[in-house]
């Protein structure tokens, strides 16, 4: 429990910044569903077998747990680290790296739960979901696609020069991780090629679980799709462990 | 009483240079100890080996009897730093700065609230607890690193470089701060490029250069020791002339850009030759702590 003040801490400050970071982490991602699922859903029949707003709603909240556990973990991560020297502080004192990255990465999955609790909420006062038991089954999902964007996104931050070395991993990583991964539709409308790539992809091993939980299933080889998030969030741990204290503690 | 830090053969090597090259050093407990060296001697390199937050290639640190790296959690545990960047929290107030910091050793958010106060008169910051940081001035700021490295209670502060870029009057309520800790029995290890810093606070001198001890001892006995005691500083038209008749008197002269440092025993011959020369100016004083630095170290800039 040594990472918990280092978790404390960013609570506070979140606490203290609560109104815009309310509005950043729940409106965008909300706004957004509605939009794309009304305006787009209209000129759509049903797609796999529901509205398009029920198709998107589930991964939507992938997405947007994925996007706050990034922006977490490599921005506001990044400001503590290098501009503010927060972790230097931190330490001087009895903690060590482990207890900071491991408060860092709880914090970020923490964050991130909330921009995924916020869409379980559309889901679940708009009904667009086909059984509420399984719904309750996207908790865990929500939490481990946290932890999971939450691990590599601290192991970018910790070989990043500046800010502006984020646009790699957006470009290069969850941009097509969104394109490919099965948020706006069915992979299984892409070229093969690009659904094997998707296949090793996070984000889709994320929504393959997601998403029929919400449409009312079980997700097919659901034990694949658990280790492969889990083993994407701790190699991404691992990494950054080692990395950070290359860079901060050599 | 074992001493507060002790250092064996210490050594830390970058791409195969050694910054900190078989340092042998022990610290008494509640004095202050002064650890000067130009730039690029190994003083942060050493206070971070010192601290556990780096390894050594060789040789032992001993901090507060606990062998480091293992130990060093539980060492930081009676420690105080000040570190030489500003790291307080930007988005916290005075208090919550030195609440959640206080949080980082474990202690009760009572027992830190209940320290408070105590920390911020010593401080100077009383009235201050609910201000946001970006209102403090620089010397502020530095007063609350400080105070936040006190609030474990340490037996022992570390402190790199506590008044660089802070005005005379900032340095002065810092070092009024500093004499307390000492005389309540607190062992400080304290880095400075400021040399009447070192020999204002510091019973006890060690300098470093290129990894490795030079010279240890007080400022008084290295002042004694090392140096004449008189110096006479000479600038102005003619110094050349001068200087091929002063040299006789002088025992070294040594040269700082336009000026001249005579190094005498004798300071009233240096001075009688300086009469008749109305384009040159001088000044008569004792020899200090930084002219022993500056011979032991060398004037060539290091960067």
């Amino acid at each position: 429990m040594n990472w918990f003040p280092v978790w404390r801490r960013n609570f506070l400050v979140w606490k203290k910044l609560i109104l815009p970071s309310l509005i950043g982490n729940l409106g965008d991602p909300v706004f957004y569903l509605l939009g794309m699922g009304y305006g787009l859903g209209g000129l759509l029949p049903t797609v796999d077998g529901v509205p398009y707003l029920n198709f998107l709603a589930v991964g939507t909240a992938c997405y947007s747990v994925m996007n706050s556990a990034t922006f977490e973990a490599l921005y506001s991560a990044f400001s503590r680290m290098h501009v503010q020297r927060t972790w230097e502080a931190i330490l001087n004192t009895p903690l060590g790296l482990r207890d900071v990255l491991m408060g860092e990465l709880l914090w970020a999955t923490s964050k991130s739960m909330l921009s995924g609790t916020a869409i379980m909420l559309v889901i679940w006062v708009m009904g667009l979901y086909a059984d509420f038991s399984l719904t309750l089954l996207l908790i865990p999902v929500v939490v481990l696609t946290g932890f999971c964007f939450s691990g590599i996104a601290l192991a970018v931050n910790s070989v990043s020069p500046n800010y502006d070395f984020f646009i790699y991993y957006f470009t290069l990583a969850i941009t097509p991780m969104v394109l490919l991964g099965g948020v706006f539709y069915p992979p299984s409308a892409l070229p093969v090629w690009m659904t094997a790539i998707a296949a090793w992809l996070p984000l889709t091993h994320a929504i393959d679980l997601a998403r029929p939980l919400a449409l009312g299933r079980l997700p097919a080889m659901a034990w694949l799709h658990v280790l492969a998030l889990l083993a994407y969030g701790i190699a991404g741990f691992m990494a950054a462990l080692v990395l950070t204290r290359r860079r901060l503690l050599r | 009483m074992p001493a507060a830090l002790q250092l064996k053969g210490l050594t830390k090597r970058y791409g195969g240079v050694a910054v900190v090259d078989g340092l042998d050093l022990e610290l008494e407990r509640g004095l202050c100890h002064g650890l000067l060296g130009p730039n690029g001697a190994g003083k942060t390199t050493t206070l971070r080996l010192s601290l556990g937050l780096i390894e050594a290639d060789a040789g032992t640190v001993n901090l507060l009897g606990h062998v480091l790296p293992s130990g060093s959690g539980e060492a930081r545990r009676h420690v105080g730093v000040v570190p030489q960047n500003d790291s307080l929290d930007p988005d916290f107030t005075v208090r919550e700065n030195l609440i959640t910091y206080g949080r980082y050793f474990g202690l009760r958010t009572g027992t830190i609230v209940g320290r408070i106060p105590e920390l911020l008169a010593f401080a100077g910051l009383e009235g201050k607890a609910d201000s946001p940081i970006q209102s403090l001035s620089g010397g502020m700021k530095r007063r609350l690193t400080l105070a936040r490295a006190l609030i474990n209670d340490p037996e022992m502060v570390f402190l790199d470089e506590p008044t660089t870029g802070l005005d005379p009057q900032a340095r002065h309520l810092i070092w009024q701060g500093l004499r307390r800790l000492i005389n309540q029995g607190k062992t400080l290890l304290l880095t400075t490029h400021f040399m009447e810093e070192a020999e204002r606070l510091c019973d006890a001198i060690s300098i470093i250069d290129h990894g490795r001890l030079i010279v240890r001892g007080s400022p008084r006995e290295l002042i004694k020791g090392h140096i004449e005691p008189n110096v006479v500083e000479v600038y102005g038209e003619g110094l050349e002339d001068w200087e091929s008749h002063a040299s006789a008197c002088c025992q070294r002269i040594e040269t700082a850009g336009e000026t001249r440092f005579c190094y005498t025993g004798d300071p009233q011959r240096v001075i009688s030759e300086l009469e008749g020369r109305p384009g040159l100016h001088y000044l008569h004083r004792p020899a200090n702590l930084e002219d022993v630095f500056l011979k032991l170290t060398g004037r060539d800039p290091r960067d």
